[in-house]
């Protein structure tokens, strides 16, 4: 393995400034992943920290949970907004569905891990096993997001009556169903302007990460890091992935918990 | 011809227990935190206390996804400190902005 690893930095294509050696001890393309992923890492952040400033610029709802109605003067509790499930219309099952989407992705960072974990070993059967299954998971996320979405957007059977000015910047009072980035019945404009954009972008880089996911599989199953000497590839990848697991532990709390 | 060069010319070593043992340890953990905090959702009355530790608990569960699954710690000493040490004016941006959130509050209600 050793004699594998030292064969990256030593590309004769790239010379020092190219980045042809190793200054961390690491190649040059993982170290460009992390650096990578520290700047998406700020991006990422600065949207979460603005949730935060926004949420605790508003009120919390107080009242008890059976009289809960959204409002654009509070901020709605999440448990009683992310209560449904797919196939089971009217069933009251808080959180029910995001912590399946949680266990969904934690479970494909662990598959991530295992295939880096056979990568390092040049077996190719096993990275090709882990790579499939990961690729399940993310897309299975994905799916659940679609529906998530689908769901927040159409809303509840019986919406809530609000007063709010309009796209006509009119002031109007009239029953609002589900959600958009004018208005929605859960809480405030931003609440629902901060979950679209939040957990798009998050959306956006986890079908990133499927793409990326496929086309490591599909390298890995018809032999090119066999030829090429080494399983790196694997590795660099994984480290997107782990980080999209990462940022979703970030939004779940942000989101679905306080 | 194509089949000839599609075999594998690398050595295939062994599975190392102890990793994969290691790697299904830290999924478990990482299952447990998360299971925690949805009890916690449920039971705990909402107030600054809970949120202080949903955010110390998630930041235990970044440091476990960064330090066991991405092997940051196992990288060198001076990319793990550049990597590490960034993140910690995010802190301070947290804290700012907080501060900046509750001021808001206070004039709006």
């Amino acid at each position: 393995m050793s004699a594998h690893s030292t064969a990256i930095g030593v590309s004769p294509k790239r010379g020092t400034w190219g980045g042809g050696n190793e200054p961390f001890k690491a190649s040059y393309g993982k170290i460009m992943m992390w650096f990578f992923l520290l700047s998406d890492i700020f991006t990422f952040a600065a949207f979460l920290i603005t949730y935060l400033a926004l949420r605790v610029s508003y009120p919390t709802y107080a009242g008890p949970e059976s009289d809960f109605l959204g409002s654009n003067e509070y901020w709605p509790v999440p448990e009683l907004v992310f209560e449904a499930l797919p196939f089971l219309h009217g069933v009251n099952a808080p959180l029910i569905f995001v912590g399946i989407m949680t266990f969904v992705l934690i479970s494909s960072s662990v598959t991530m891990v295992l295939a880096v974990e056979a990568g390092h070993r040049n077996d190719r059967n096993d990275v090709v096993k882990w790579m499939l299954w990961t690729l399940l998971g993310g897309i299975t996320f994905l799916g659940c997001q679609a529906w998530e979405w689908n769901h927040f957007i159409h809303g509840t059977d019986g919406g809530t009556v609000l007063t709010y000015v309009n796209s006509l910047n009119r002031i109007v009072t009239e029953t609002v169903f589900g959600a958009n980035l004018n208005v929605n019945e859960y809480g405030p404009p931003a609440f629902a302007q901060l979950f679209f954009f939040i957990t798009g972008f998050h959306g956006f880089h986890v079908t990133i990460g499927v793409f990326l996911l496929f086309l490591c599989f599909y390298q890995a199953a018809v032999g090119v890091y066999d030829k090429r000497g080494h399983y790196e590839m694997v590795e660099k990848i994984g480290l997107y992935w782990h980080f999209v697991d990462l940022v979703w532990v970030f939004v779940f709390t942000l989101f679905y918990l306080i | 011809m194509l089949i000839q060069e599609n075999k594998s010319t690398l050595e295939v070593q062994p599975r190392n227990e102890e990793k994969v043992k290691k790697i299904w340890k830290t999924a478990g953990i990482l299952l447990a935190i998360t299971v925690v905090e949805f009890i916690m959702a449920f039971t705990m009355d909402r107030g600054i206390i809970l949120y202080f530790l949903f955010i110390a608990l998630t930041i235990w569960k970044a440091k476990y996804i960064m330090m066991e699954f991405m092997h940051l710690g196992e990288e060198a000493k001076p990319l793990f400190l550049s990597i590490i040490v960034p993140l910690i004016f995010l802190v301070w941006l947290v804290i700012a902005l907080m501060k900046e959130g509750s001021e808001i509050f206070l004039l709006r209600w």
